[in-house]
């Protein structure tokens, strides 16, 4: 099971609530992948990620009594996983951390020969071939590990696993301008990365 | 690819910082429109947001991509399972019966 929708998702849930062992199954094969990622890209080891997922798994169960809302399972879940993460690295999660200036993410601008002119990879093929695709994937990866944690918490809660900014701002606890800021700068410097990474493997 | 462009910088630096919450849909009407316009008449801005928004899709597409886990052990969903029916069981506010 890759994914399921929204609603889809609260139903699953509703069975969880209501004491279902086949519910119980179809949970445990969803989230445990999505956790696994999410921890794998804010944890940066597969082990480490793994632990995690497990380590949330049982928290979630545990604590089931207190999810009020089916339909905030995904803040919820992402709530005991980030603090999971950060228990995990805790060492590495609380390093100071670096500010993205926007000017540094802008492409780099020649004025020689009148007018002003960028430079730019060939993204004609992203992400639609499937090659390029799986070549990227890594790129991708360590793109969004190589994040400050503040930046990389925010982008993998909205484009990753596509929560929405109130869900992500309820989750880190910051406002919903914060995430806004700080989700424009964190795409922009995974897409500086992958441009340079596209510069140096496509003609 | 080298595109170029007649806009001052600065009018191009607003714009890059709104691209994303110009993709995301969440610019009032006349600042879309206005974007709009700025996007059509300047290569280099609309490349650039183009390349955004594919940096988007490719994070959108992760999690069918993605690396997967190891599976999952006997033990470890045993231990898992016994946590629930723990809490299904013993808890009085199970089993919950959601509207």
């Amino acid at each position: 099971m890759a994914s399921l929708n929204r609603e889809k998702e609260t139903e699953l849930v509703k069975e969880l609530l209501e004491g279902s062992i086949t519910a119980f199954d179809r949970f445990v094969e969803l989230y445990r992948t999505r956790i696994f990622r999410y921890s794998l890209l804010m944890c940066g080891h597969h082990d480490d990620a793994e632990d995690v997922a497990q380590d949330s798994l049982l928290k979630i169960f545990e604590n089931l009594g207190q999810l009020r809302d089916p339909e905030r399972v995904h803040g919820w879940v992402f709530r005991i996983v980030r603090n999971a993460c950060l228990m995990k690295r805790r060492k590495s999660v609380f390093a100071p951390t670096q500010e993205l200036s926007l000017d540094e993410l802008m492409p780099s601008h020649d004025h020689r020969g009148g007018g002003r002119k960028i430079e730019i990879a060939d993204w004609s093929a992203v992400p639609d071939s499937y090659v390029l695709q799986t070549e990227l994937k890594r790129e991708l990866e360590t793109a969004i590990r190589d994040l400050p944690e503040i930046y990389r918490s925010v982008i993998v809660l909205r484009d990753i696993e596509q929560l929405s900014t109130g869900e992500t701002a309820r989750i880190l606890d910051i406002s919903e301008d914060a995430v806004k800021t700080r989700l424009h700068r964190a795409r922009l410097a995974v897409r500086q990365r992958l441009d340079k990474y596209l510069r140096t493997h496509t003609n | 690819m080298a595109q170029q462009t007649g806009w001052p910088l600065e009018t191009c630096k607003e714009i890059f910082a709104e691209l994303s919450a110009y993709l995301d849909e969440e610019l009032p009407p006349d600042a879309c429109r206005q974007l709009e316009a700025h996007l059509s008449d300047c290569p280099p801005c609309l490349e650039f947001m183009n390349s955004l928004r594919k940096t988007v899709e490719l994070c959108r597409r992760y999690n069918s991509i993605g690396s997967l886990p190891r599976p999952l052990s006997q033990a470890a969903k045993e231990q898992l399972k016994a946590a629930y029916l723990k809490v299904v069981t013993s808890c009085k506010e199970f089993p919950k019966k959601v509207t």
